[in-house]
């Protein structure tokens, strides 16, 4: 008998018993749908972040007003309080104070109507210095950016992201044309190139105006000198943890501030959102891991509690290929072939349902997965390892029967 | 008695057959279940020659049961020797058993035992695909078979489909099919109406003018009758020339079984 034969007679036993065979191999079909969403989500995950890390730049430091811990329960909410200003921005960009800072960009945004030929569009306005093209790792599809003497004039210029003049005039060549915002005339510098959608914000969707046309014109508030964020940029990846401590040193002096514990601004970097990212990743691991780990373990029993009934069932049948002449091995070779089968049908409709949430799931828990078709081919031969490891002991059973006492079963 | 009445000459054969098939020298088989001990077979000397006809008869737990496992190299001997068409099977291992199962002898059982899934010619070319008989050869070897047997044209039909006595001919060819030395047939027709029992013991007569060696072990004095050689077993032994005329006298013309 040989392979194709014996797997031809194994695979018309499985299909004769196809409920049977289904409701079998359902742990494994489980199991290994864990696994390839286990490994789809943390590359997935990876490249999420990879993806935030490049779009921010990895050498970020990102330092908003307000404190995140509230251990005192004093201190104002988070980004909530105005507690930055420019003055801050400029002392951080000092080379005494801070060698280790390459660039520093203060922000100060706001939602407002933007109008240009009738069609009008809400969108993020943000007053910077001419520093944040370099700090946030931007560049410009066509014009200019805005220049130090447009911060000193407080000119009306604005520079639109590429989404946003594509929703305003249709078209991102629109270098030279106005736009009003907020019932002021600003003319078009320049657009951004595109630079795709971090997890918080569309970054394509803004409008760049001079900090100080920003405070003085379009966002006045209560002090016009404060600003929501400061962007630091590190000389380097190596160089963040120094620029970091910098940052705080040159802050907490300049706002009289004894212990980091009482800090009135919060200091986060990329790596806060690696950090994120990967102890969710490794909770969902170790979830979905014990999940396929336990679902194979009860499907391989699975497998094998079923082998031994299609021993028992088929005594006779096996007692009768005995008689005409098979050898022990090819009755073991035909149950384990068997047992394989389940498995590989395990892995199959596992791999299949594993692709499917791949596809689906993304839209609904918002991070994405990635199907590694080394993972996919891998756990289907996982699958049939276990087909072939719970079935040895029914197959051995099988082939120890004796012929005499196989033949007399009813 | 009429010239097809079997001798009940019971050890030996007569006449013109040729070399020994089955030499079974002391044979003795016991089983023990825990402490007891029960002995089936009490020293059993038997030869059967090619081209041979034998009847096995024997009233139930006489041990022709155990014969027929030993014979059909299903079982093996406790002490004494059996050797058949020219192998010692009494040290051979499974595989080696299974091997001489396939390449010497022809089961026929009383169940049939067909299996169910699979069509006529399939049932009968599983002796061949045991014997690594390459495929393309194996299909045109069980249509033959089956044609010999008369089912020439149900070829692809499924046991369910086919009546008893098709049934236990489908047996016969795949007994048939691989040239065994030996056809072992275990009450062949314990399962069969008479129409069927005449139809499959006149395939016999057929096999056995073919010079085919057939043993037959059946409870059924008439089935017997169609053997040339009628061997008793009784208590473990087979019993001498006399007591065997005796015995199969006491079953009478048509008596059925010898309880």
């Amino acid at each position: 008998m040989n392979w194709t034969e014996t797997l031809g007679t194994s695979w018309a036993a499985v299909r004769s018993h196809g409920l049977r065979s289904l409701l079998t191999v359902l742990g494994i079909l489980i199991g290994i749908a864990a696994v390839i969403l286990t490994v789809g989500l943390g590359l997935g995950t990876q490249k999420d972040v990879s993806s935030q890390i490049s779009s921010l730049g990895s050498n970020l430091l990102i330092v908003s007003p307000g404190s995140s811990t509230d251990s005192s329960g004093v201190r104002g909410g988070f980004g909530t309080s105005a507690t930055l200003t420019a003055a801050d921005a400029t002392a951080l960009d000092s080379d005494v104070n801070a060698p280790d800072v390459a660039g520093v960009a203060a922000e100060k945004s706001t939602s407002l109507a933007l109008e240009a030929n009738d069609t009008n569009w809400t969108t993020t306005v943000t007053g910077t210095t001419p520093s944040w093209l370099d700090v946030r790792s931007r560049e410009l599809v066509s014009g200019e950016f805005i220049t130090d003497d447009d911060e000193a004039s407080s000119a009306a210029v604005t520079v639109l992201g590429s989404e946003t003049a594509t929703e305003l005039f249709g078209t991102t060549n629109v270098v030279g044309q106005t736009v009003t915002i907020d019932d002021r005339s600003f003319e078009i510098v320049g657009v951004l190139a595109s630079a795709g959608s971090d997890s918080s914000s569309n970054l394509d969707d803004l409008a760049i105006v001079p900090l100080s046309t920003a405070a003085t014109q379009l966002i006045g508030g209560t002090d016009s000198a404060s600003v929501s964020t400061i962007y630091v940029k590190a000389a380097s990846d190596t160089q963040l943890a120094a620029a970091y401590q910098e940052a705080q040193t040159v802050l907490l002096n300049l706002h009289s501030i004894g212990s980091a514990d009482d800090a009135d601004f919060t200091i986060s970097s990329q790596n806060a959102l690696v950090d994120t990212a990967t102890s969710i990743y490794q909770t969902l691991t170790v979830l979905l891991t014990g999940i396929a780990a336990l679902s194979l373990l009860v499907g391989g029993i699975g497998v094998m509690n079923i082998m031994l009934v299609s021993v028992t069932e088929r005594t006779r049948e096996i007692g009768l290929r005995k008689a005409l002449g098979a050898p022990p091995w090819a009755i073991r070779r035909q149950f384990l072939v068997e047992a394989a089968i389940l498995g590989l049908t395990g892995g199959v409709l596992g791999a299949v349902l594993g692709c499917g949430a791949a596809l689906l799931l993304p839209g609904v828990i918002g991070s994405s997965i990635v199907i590694a078709p080394a993972a996919v081919a891998l756990s289907i031969g996982v699958a049939i390892a276990i087909g072939l490891v719970f079935g040895v002991y029914p197959a051995t059973r099988a082939a120890r029967l004796a012929p005499i006492d196989a033949l007399r079963s009813e | 008695m009429s010239a097809l009445a079997p001798t009940v000459q019971p050890h030996m054969p007569e006449g013109e057959y040729g070399e020994p098939v089955i030499q079974l020298t002391a044979a003795r088989k016991v089983y023990r279940s825990g402490t007891i001990e029960f002995e089936a077979l009490r020293g059993v000397d038997l030869e059967i020659r090619q081209g041979e006809y034998v009847a096995i008869m024997g009233p139930s737990g006489s041990g022709k049961s155990t014969l027929m496992n030993i014979l059909g190299c299903l079982d093996t001997l406790t002490t004494g020797h059996y050797r058949l068409a020219g192998h010692d099977v009494d040290d051979l291992d499974e595989a080696e058993l299974a091997e001489i199962r396939n390449k010497e002898i022809g089961f026929v059982f009383q169940q049939f035992n067909l299996l169910p899934s699979l069509e006529a010619w399939r049932n009968v070319e599983l002796p061949l695909m045991y014997g690594r008989v390459p495929s393309h050869e194996r299909r045109a070897r069980a249509e033959r078979a089956l044609e010999r047997v008369g089912l020439g044209s149900r070829l692809a039909n499924k046991p369910g489909e086919l009546s008893g006595g098709q049934q236990q001919r489908v047996a016969v060819a795949r007994a048939l099919v691989a040239e065994p030395t030996m056809i072992l047939a275990d009450e062949p027709t314990g399962n069969l109406d008479s129409v069927s029992t005449r139809d499959v013991l006149g395939l016999f007569d057929e096999l056995h003018e073919l010079g085919r060696t057939i043993v037959l072990i059946t409870h059924e004095l008439e089935v017997a009758q169609r053997a040339r050689r009628i061997v008793w077993v009784r208590d473990g032994v087979i019993a001498d020339p006399a007591e065997t005329a005796r015995a199969i006298g006491h079953a009478g013309p048509g008596g059925g079984a010898a309880a």
